[in-house]
């Protein structure tokens, strides 16, 4: 990615950080999970969080979403503290998410889908009209629809979906409504090799205002897509860097990478 | 001449979307309802059609909060019966010691709105439980109702009830004639059908079906599901409550009977019988349930067994219901429909 793309980026949004963990860590029963996580992430700024499994990468995004409470610490959201806020003010407030295992909504339509992830964040929630092909929210999940290219399966159950397919239709509900931080967890996993490449315009093409931390096993996708690397460990960041540090780092390639990565 | 655009053309000769998308098996149906006072007798009018629109309607509450909602509920019975009492508390009945007398425009609108408000505070209660502990709460609370209104003199007038709750004699018709009290209830039925449809697609009934298939997601999209339950508890109520109102006026009277645990159970058998998936289930489980209750007595006699018994062919016939198919007879027909379609070699469905 060029440099001054990623500066101008940067300089474009806010002086708050987009995200700030203080001391995070989340413990089940005996288990710790995530241990005193400390990260910084400025507006705007794309990172690659790296880590075997159980190095507690979805736990970390899950304590940012508010789907679990962390132990110990505290989440500043742009500057606001949203440790204590349930799930939904979260994602009211510009943060998305995906998740590893598609939760997609098995029983409605692809459009219905991205239709709910629209209205999700807008008014009229629980609104007893229903919405018109005109209606703005239809647009933009039409909209979205195209940009995942998702058109031909727009009124099919989700249930009837390939795997891949779901995988799109993932991301198209988490850039739904105006994010302005988003949570990918593996979003390439299982995907054919077309779709990583379109996966990866998907998520270079995405508005420079718009920052996300990306859980990736492939670091082919995880190095190309980000500014910034996170290397955890057994709930533990033992490294942060950018991609090329990170790609060339003699611990990292014994630890994650098996030596084995040229 | 101006040639007028094709777009224009189109739309003034084209009838309305609804039109096009309702199926003509539809169009005959109603048809066919429209005029059963033609053939029929009053007593299918009145009892039996009367009787299947208003158990369909409260069952179709439970379809609403089940199907659309997966809220499986038993307190729908308990909120047509509240309904039913409000009728009877504030408007006009034979206890006149209790009865407020209350002009009806004032008396059903407000029914039904604390109707609304007592599913409100159940609906609080119970979406914190999931699967079968909602259905054990909202027992709990159908029989809390059944045994407090049954107990209690100075409102709800303790076993005997309210007796001579009649509808008011609006535009000078007798709403408890056959032929009146058919359309009255055939009206309220296809309101109740067309709204719970309709509402299904809304952003309301599509946020309830997220919240079915996935809560913990409805969530990170910023949704309140716990709202969004209670909500739905509501707007099912307001239902069911319809449907109290029109089975007052039906036997003119209300009492603990009415809301007793073997009626909520009854309802979730309607529903379970039509099937939950659709809301025209509620009606086909109504109408058949109603035949069942109605005739197996004089089968029971006529195949020289005890007619107390007909309770054992409706359980009986839910049990194969259940069996055969979870979705009820709606599920029974798409399976027939889809295994007619089926290529024999692939197993595939034929378009």
């Amino acid at each position: 990615m060029a440099r001054d793309t990623v500066t101008e980026r940067l300089a474009a949004t806010g002086t708050d950080n987009a995200l700030e963990l203080r001391g995070v860590s989340k413990k089940f029963g005996e288990l710790e999970a995530l241990g005193g996580i400390e990260m910084t992430v400025k507006p705007g700024e794309r990172r690659a969080v790296l880590g075997s499994n159980g190095a507690g990468k979805t736990t970390l995004f899950n304590c940012i979403t508010g789907d679990f409470a962390p132990t110990t610490g505290a989440i500043r959201f742009f500057g606001e503290d949203v440790t204590a806020f349930p799930a939904q003010e979260r994602i009211r407030r510009g943060l998305r998410r995906t998740y590893q295992i598609s939760l997609l909504f098995s029983g409605l339509s692809v459009i219905d889908n991205i239709y709910l992830a629209c209205r999700g964040v807008s008014r009229g929630r629980f609104s007893f009209i229903r919405p018109g092909r005109s209606d703005a929210l239809m647009q933009s999940a039409e909209d979205l629809l195209r940009v995942v290219h998702l058109e031909p399966v727009r009124d099919t159950m989700v249930s009837d979906l390939s795997y891949g397919q779901q995988r799109q239709l993932e991301i198209a509900m988490a850039l739904s409504g105006a994010p302005r931080f988003i949570l990918f967890d593996e979003p390439a996993a299982g995907l054919s090799p077309t779709e990583r490449s379109e996966l990866v315009q998907i998520l270079t093409g995405l508005p420079s205002h718009v920052g996300y931390i990306i859980i990736e096993h492939d670091m082919d996708v995880a190095l190309r897509v980000s500014d910034m690397v996170t290397m955890m460990h057994n709930g533990r960041i033992f490294k942060e860097g950018k991609p090329a540090e990170i790609e060339d780092d003699e611990e990292v390639q014994a630890l994650y990478l098996g030596g084995g990565h040229d | 001449m101006v040639a007028m655009p094709e777009s224009d053309a189109r739309s003034e000769k084209k009838p309305p979307q609804w039109v096009e998308n309702t199926p003509p098996a539809y169009w005959v149906l109603g048809i066919l309802l429209l005029i059963v006072p033609t053939f029929a007798s009053n007593f299918v009018m009145f009892q039996i059609m009367g009787w299947t629109f208003i158990l369909g309607l409260i069952a179709l509450s439970l379809m609403f909060l089940g199907g659309y909602g997966g809220m499986v509920s038993l307190a729908q019975m308990a909120f047509a019966g509240f309904c039913g009492y409000m009728i009877a508390i504030f408007g006009n009945s034979a206890v006149e010691g209790i009865s407020q007398g209350w002009p009806w425009w004032l008396v059903i609108p407000l029914a039904l709105f604390l109707t609304m408000l007592f599913a409100t505070l159940v609906g609080w209660l119970a979406v914190r439980t999931e699967g079968i502990y909602t259905i054990m709460i909202t027992l709990a609370i159908a029989a809390a109702f059944f045994y407090f209104a049954r107990q209690n003199y100075e409102v709800f007038n303790g076993f005997q009830g309210f007796n001579s709750v009649l509808p008011p004699e609006l535009f000078g018709v007798d709403w408890r004639g056959p032929v009146a009290f058919y359309y009255l209830t055939l009206f309220w039925a296809v309101a109740g059908y067309a709204a719970v449809l309709y509402v299904s697609r809304a952003p309301f009934g599509l946020a309830l079906q997220g919240v079915r298939d996935n809560p913990r997601r409805m969530a990170a999209l910023g949704y309140n599901v716990t709202a969004h339950r209670v909500a739905a508890y509501a707007f099912a109520a307001l239902i069911a409550g319809i449907g109290g109102i029109l089975l007052t006026w039906q036997s003119a009277q209300i009492s603990p009977g009415t809301i007793s645990i073997q009626a909520a159970i009854d309802v979730l058998v309607i529903a379970v019988i039509g099937g939950l998936r659709h809301p025209i289930g509620a009606f086909i489980g109504a109408f058949i349930f109603v035949l069942l209750k109605t005739f197996a007595v004089d089968v029971l006699i006529a195949l020289g067994l005890g007619g107390e018994r007909f309770n054992l062919l409706i359980g009986i016939g839910f049990l194969i219901i259940v069996f055969w198919s979870p979705d009820g007879l709606l599920g029974l027909w798409e399976k027939l429909r889809d295994s007619r379609k089926r290529d024999p070699l692939t197993g595939k469905g034929v378009e």
